[in-house]
């Protein structure tokens, strides 16, 4: 089979699976519409940390602002129960993408670490300004409507953070066969010579990090109805787990490949799953303990692993 | 707003902000130096910076539970987290010193979930603190208020600061230190061990964080997620000061406490930490734009 075959087929695979999913075993079907999630946040940190090399630990910002928006909306706008939910997250991806335009070429004019600890310096302050605010509710949090068609809600909600995520991935593995995907790979490697070669780094920076705003506002509303209830700290901006989660993912898959981030967030998602189940009480430590030896031992990620194992078969530019 | 015009009305209410601020901020310079000697020397950002200071109060506070008094408990609590520290650099740091940075930050990261998840499995989550009760100063016929342990506390870290300060200009192992900061590889070709020196900078620095945990827990409250404020205060002292500069720490941590201080009195104290943290992000953007004029950036 051609390269573009095989992945056409996996991909086919992928969807029939997917579909039937919440019909095989709608025990897990939250859970499953988690992974949805997770493999998001790892498709949307990787545009900036894996392709662009800009490390965010605060992109959680975006998902929370997402939720909250949709949130007001439904509770607010006075619209019918699926209009409501639709405009919130076309508002909340509205809202993101304005608000990383306005606030990238500033942040994205630090470097390394800077970036990294500044971003991480939003996520928190985020959280503190929702868990203070009474108008979504301050620390007690807040709840969205009830979904009016009954146990369907998970799996409403299921689909909609599937399609999210294919749209995500499909969008991405467009734009990186683009120039701005030569752009962001240029600006990781060397961005003072991508700038001297006349590429506005300014621009495709702001535009990158606008990208995973979009996608991450978009999945905030369903996972707010999801979940059922909005916590601050605990669910929007949660930054010790999500913004972390979201950098580990894409590194256990491998930074900078399309498939990495999905690959990573399957293994990260179904492991934290066995950890909730078997290790319940212990279950934060030995995430923490799993964040340690990922970075220590396997940085590169699956992606890399395999691309040292198999070159011909795996190597950049093999994998489309 | 009406909290501002009360700010200017009654000047010893500003005073009493401004007191408060520097000398809470003493200690935050404390945790901040701590954190420019593992930056300038290992070239590495610690993350669970904050995690040690917490680790430090717990100490103090469980052996005031067997009677030690707090005061007594400080270098004790600095001298465990010595050893914490080096056990720390031998199990997971050294493997991460000469790696991209971004590694560092992220393994550091991970510790600090793993230290404060495993401080919440073990002392609970509550939050505690330890009364030293030492008393309170007047000052204006009761307007002005300074608990003594605080000054206590302000005295004890510029004790520590000033200490270290002779400890790396003077002695043998301070200036291997910081022969280490200023090129690790000429340091080795002059037959200093530097997985050694390495290995005595992340230990102090967790003592460091230790003796600052221990005034913590006097002066304030210890709880297992405090940590990520911390590490983030200290860093932003450090790129307000500059790396190697003490007396910047020093002021930065003052500026710092103060600003935290007054934000928390004009906007509500539970406005405080996210005003700290837009300050963060505000500091850092300020310097990169100021710096981009001349076509360089923050490194």
């Amino acid at each position: 089979m051609s390269p573009r075959a095989r992945t056409a087929a996996l991909c086919g695979a992928i969807l029939a699976v997917a579909l039937a999913a919440p019909w095989i075993a709608p025990a897990i079907v939250v859970q499953m519409a988690f992974l949805w999630l997770m493999i998001l946040f790892a498709l949307t940190w990787d545009v900036c940390g894996g392709q662009m090399g800009y490390n965010s630990f605060g992109n959680v910002v975006f998902f929370g602002i997402g939720m909250y928006v949709c949130a007001v909306i439904q509770r607010d706008a006075g619209l019918g129960y699926f209009t409501a939910v639709f405009a919130g997250m076309g508002a909340g991806a509205v809202a993101c993408t304005a608000f990383a335009a306005l606030l990238g070429p500033a942040m994205l004019g630090l470097r390394g670490p800077y970036f990294a600890i500044g971003t991480l310096g939003l996520g928190v302050a985020a959280a503190d300004l929702a868990a203070a605010t009474e108008y979504i509710g301050a620390g007690s949090g807040m709840a969205p409507p009830v979904y009016p068609g009954g146990a369907g809600s998970a799996r409403f909600y299921y689909y909609v953070l599937m399609a999210l995520a294919m749209l995500a991935w499909l969008v991405l593995r467009w734009l990186y066969s683009r120039r701005f995907g030569l752009a962001v790979n240029a600006i990781r490697d060397d961005e003072d010579k991508a700038e001297a070669m006349g590429l506005h780094t300014t621009r495709y920076k702001a535009v990158a990090w606008c990208v995973a705003a979009f996608f991450l506002g978009l999945a905030g509303g369903p996972t707010g109805n999801l979940v059922g209830f909005i916590d601050p700290r605990e669910l929007a901006f949660a930054g010790p787990t999500f913004g972390v989660w979201m950098v580990l993912m894409a590194m256990l898959g491998g930074r900078g490949t399309i498939w990495g981030p999905v690959i990573g967030a399957a293994i990260f998602h179904v492991t934290q799953e066995l950890f909730w189940t078997y290790l319940l009480g212990w279950q934060r430590v030995a995430m923490g303990l799993l964040i340690v030896l990922i970075v220590l031992f396997f940085p590169k990620g699956v992606m890399g692993w395999l691309a040292e194992r198999w070159p011909r078969r795996f190597a950049r530019g093999a994998v489309r | 707003m009406s909290n501002i015009t009360l700010l200017f009305d009654t000047p010893v209410l500003a005073l009493q902000l401004l007191a408060d601020g520097i000398l809470v901020g003493a200690i935050f310079a404390l945790v901040a130096y701590g954190m420019a000697l593992v930056w300038g020397v290992m070239k590495m950002i610690n993350i669970a910076q904050g995690e040690l200071v917490m680790l430090g109060g717990y100490v103090v506070i469980e052996l005031a539970k067997v009677g030690l008094h707090p005061l007594a408990g400080v270098p004790v609590a600095a001298v465990v987290l010595f050893v914490f520290g080096w056990i720390l650099y031998r199990l997971v740091i050294f493997r991460v010193v000469d790696r991209d940075l971004f590694i560092s930050l992220l393994a550091t990261f991970g510790l600090s979930i793993l230290i404060q998840q495993l401080a919440n499995g073990i002392f609970g989550s509550d939050v505690q603190s330890v009364d030293a009760s030492l008393g309170t100063l007047l000052f204006f016929g009761g307007m002005l208020t300074l608990a003594k342990v605080k000054l206590i506390a302000f005295a004890a870290a510029l004790v520590v600061g000033s200490v270290l300060f002779a400890f790396l200009r003077y002695s043998r192992l301070g200036q291997a230190i910081r022969a280490t900061a200023q090129d690790a590889r000429a340091a080795r070709v002059l037959g200093i061990d530097t997985g050694r020196v390495y290995a005595a900078t992340f230990a102090i620095n967790a003592a460091i964080c230790g003796a600052a945990g221990g005034l913590v827990a006097m002066t304030w409250i210890i709880h297992p997620y405090l940590g990520l404020t911390y590490t983030l205060r200290s860093f932003m002292i450090v790129i307000a000061a500059g790396l190697g500069n003490v007396a910047g720490v020093l002021g930065a941590g003052a500026g710092l406490g103060v600003a935290e201080n007054l934000a928390g009195f004009v906007f509500g104290t539970e406005y405080q930490t996210a005003c700290v943290f837009l300050l963060l992000v505000a500091i850092l953007v300020a310097r990169s734009t100021l710096l981009r004029r001349g076509r360089r950036y923050l490194q």
